[in-house]
């Protein structure tokens, strides 16, 4: 069993491998994204039921829940990759961090920003520095200093090294952002997701949110697996399976 | 697992450590200046400061507010069911401002322990519901008590 994790987790190590199987996951990830996605807005901004408080201006949480779900479990990826690659040096681990960073970056804006056009109407104001904003908003800056390191850094290994440095030492932020709502008074509502309790909310609202979510995730997935081929061919493109894979495409 | 990569992930496991606790304790630290409000139960005990600026968060207690016809200003009380602090406010209120929900309202406590208010924010809690099932859930309720009879 032990032996059986080892050898696939070390599978996963080799861009080859990676490079060979991401097609066919890329494929079926894509397909999944273009017709939930779909599927979850027209449902939730057209079909759902309106708000007895809020009107129509809830709707907005079809976008705001998931990416601000997949906002933070792409920083939570982005950790794991940066711990395997400090400890195992491993090469995938830096190219799926480097690779998943912009699109957990526009995630996280995406959150920010529906956020606020959703508290001007509901709030009464755009912004307001409670823990919850403000965590989220490190959070952004936190992408963008992962992102700034991978672009200022020349050298693949000591990018590789400094993002996944400050990618584990980020993740602090995770909880602090989950919690933020439980630990302290913010302006910003306490989840109405949880995993032990009954929503607060009926099934013909929560649903097409659960597609949104699980869309966004499949769009996550399709869009890390097409960014990390490319890095790899990059990075590989001195290996003889990459050149000769370029040879048989006529691209060389 | 080799004795490099087991050194490597020692090194790695306590750096993580150190840093939740290091942010853990900060955190405990500030946990005050975090919190985004005073509740008027602090207001009460004199925890919040008079004359500055400062925000007070509560539930708008039902039949308190009082419109004045004709101007802008309002008057109304906030509860967090222990204690209660009235807040005076002249200017527009947010759709979502009305008797049970909560607010948060920017601005200063005076001598007297009346909050004058400069801007009042609506704070939405997480629950949702279509507006028919609202509507049934009034009409039960006004239907119960007519059932003791």
């Amino acid at each position: 069993m032990w032996e059986a994790f080892k050898q696939w987790f070390h599978r996963w190590g080799s861009p080859k491998w990676f490079y060979e199987r991401s097609l066919v996951w890329s494929f079926w990830l894509g397909w999944g994204a273009m017709i939930l996605l779909p599927i979850g807005i027209v449902w939730g901004l057209a079909f759902a039921p309106q708000d007895y408080q809020q009107g129509n201006s809830f709707r907005i949480i079809y976008l705001h829940v998931p990416a601000a779900i997949l906002a933070q479990s792409c920083y939570m990826i982005m950790a794991v990759a940066g711990f395997v690659s400090l400890v195992w040096r491993m090469k995938m681990a830096d190219v799926v961090l480097k690779c998943a960073a912009p699109i957990g970056a526009s995630f996280c804006f995406l959150a920010l920003f529906t956020g606020a056009v959703w508290g001007k109407p509901t709030w009464g104001t755009w912004w307001e520095w409670d823990a919850r904003l403000t965590a989220m908003l490190i959070l952004l800056f936190l992408y963008f200093g992962v992102i700034a390191l991978e672009a200022a850094i020349e050298d693949k290994i000591t990018a590789g090294r400094a993002a996944a440095v400050l990618s584990l030492v980020g993740v602090v932020n995770i909880p602090i952002i989950k919690y933020s709502v439980e630990w302290w008074r913010t302006l910003h509502q306490p989840a109405t997701f949880k995993l032990t309790e009954k929503p607060d909310m009926p099934v013909e609202m929560w649903a097409p949110l659960l597609v949104m979510v699980i869309g966004v995730y499949c769009f996550f997935g399709y869009s890390l697996f097409l960014r990390s081929r490319n890095e790899i061919i990059e990075r590989e493109r001195r290996t003889l399976w990459v050149r000769e894979l370029l040879a048989k495409e006529g691209k060389v | 697992m080799n004795p490099k990569r087991k050194q490597r992930l020692i090194i790695v496991s306590f750096l993580v450590i150190g840093v939740s606790a290091t942010v853990g304790l900060i955190m405990t630290a500030l946990s005050n200046n975090v919190n985004h409000f005073y509740n008027p139960t602090e207001v009460v005990q004199g925890a919040a400061p008079i004359d500055k600026s400062i925000r007070v968060g509560g539930m708008v207690v039902d039949g308190s507010v009082n419109r004045d016809g004709k101007s802008l200003a309002v008057a109304f009380t906030v509860t967090d069911y222990n204690n209660n602090v009235n807040v005076k406010y002249t200017g527009i209120l947010p759709d979502l401002f009305r008797e049970g929900q909560g607010i948060v309202a920017t601005g200063k406590l005076d001598a007297q322990g009346v909050f004058q208010a400069e801007e009042v924010l609506a704070k939405h809690d997480e629950k949702y519901m279509p507006p028919q099932v609202q509507r049934a859930l009034d009409k039960a309720q006004d239907a119960a008590p007519a059932q003791t009879y």
